[in-house]
């Protein structure tokens, strides 16, 4: 039942290929509140950033 | 095939998707759970999508040269031949899954069979409908284990809903002379010839759910021809308002 609902909620807009259900005691997860320095950092390095390249249409969405 | 039963042929198709996905659009914004109310929203679009593919396609031999909407939402009652089970109300949550069941289970059925059809539009739609309707069943299955097998009320409420409907399921699996010549002429399906299938799979369906499978043989009948049920005017005046009320409207 949760593939299903994962497949209705969060697959309508071509973005889904597959769907892994975990039970959420499995999860190993980072703090929210460690936000700022795992993830800020990299907003403000715009040549890392892959949005310059042409993708091939045949390498699909990435 | 002569033009005008394949006409009807189509159109019976057409106006069970076109109902059926107009009854389960009622539920958007009103589903149980969030993603009960997205996962029907989405099935009504399906059927939706399959009506609109069938009106093009009527449309493009329509006696009256009429488009696919005014085919869809500009005729009288009479004129609709759709299925009477897909007009019934919603009902509350457990009868619109029985419905869901045994409809989706039926037109699976059917499609797998319309896809060997020797007229090449209808072997499309079928083969691409299939891919929507399995989805369909697998969730309307899905439900009717977790509501009969279920509390207390889940049980008593699916178990009087499949009694509801029950007396509208005969009409499925009727073949009457149109539906014999497309038979004939390697077409169409033969519908009675379904029910076996769809029983067998219903029985071990109900057994794993708990419920009882009602003994009423007498049905309902009259869709095809257009003998509607009292409910299908209401039915039709929320469906069709905006066409009448400004006519041509488009997006």
């Amino acid at each position: 039942m949760a593939i299903e609902n994962a497949r209705d909620v969060y697959t309508r807009r071509m973005e889904g290929v597959s769907i892994w259900v975990v039970r959420s005691s499995d999860i190993v997860a980072s703090s929210p509140a460690d936000k700022d320095f795992m993830y800020e950092p990299a907003n403000d390095k715009v040549y890392r950033h892959p949005t310059f390249y042409e993708i091939p249409p045949e390498v699909g969405h990435m | 095939m002569t033009d005008s039963n394949y006409y009807t042929y189509l159109l019976r198709l057409a106006d069970d998707s076109l109902i059926l996905g107009q009854r389960l659009s009622e539920w958007c914004g009103h589903g149980p759970v969030l993603e009960e109310d997205i996962a029907l929203s989405n099935i009504a679009l399906d059927y939706v999508g399959q009506a609109t593919n069938l009106y093009k396609q009527l449309s493009s031999t329509d006696s009256l040269g009429r488009d696919e909407d005014a085919i869809a939402l500009t005729r009288q009652e009479s004129e609709y031949t759709n299925l009477l089970l897909l007009e019934l109300p919603n009902g509350d949550y457990a009868q619109t899954i029985a419905r869901q069941y045994f409809y989706s289970s039926f037109y699976l059925l059917f499609l797998e069979q319309l896809k060997l059809s020797s007229d090449a539009f209808l072997a499309g739609f079928a083969e691409k409908s299939i891919k929507e309707v399995k989805y369909h069943m697998q969730h309307a299955t899905d439900w009717m284990l977790r509501l009969g097998d279920g509390t207390a009320e889940s049980h008593q409420r699916m178990q009087h809903a499949v009694n509801a409907l029950w007396p509208y399921l005969g009409e499925l699996f009727l073949n009457d002379a149109l539906d014999e010549s497309s038979v004939s002429e390697g077409w169409g399906v033969n519908r009675a010839a379904l029910k076996s299938s769809w029983m067998d799979r219903l029985q071990s369906l109900f057994g794993e759910a708990r419920l009882e499978i009602p003994t009423e043989s007498w049905h309902h009948k009259g869709g095809r021809s257009g003998r509607h049920t009292e409910h299908m005017g209401f039915l039709l005046a929320e469906m069709q308002y905006l066409q009448r009320a400004y006519p041509g409207a488009k997006w």
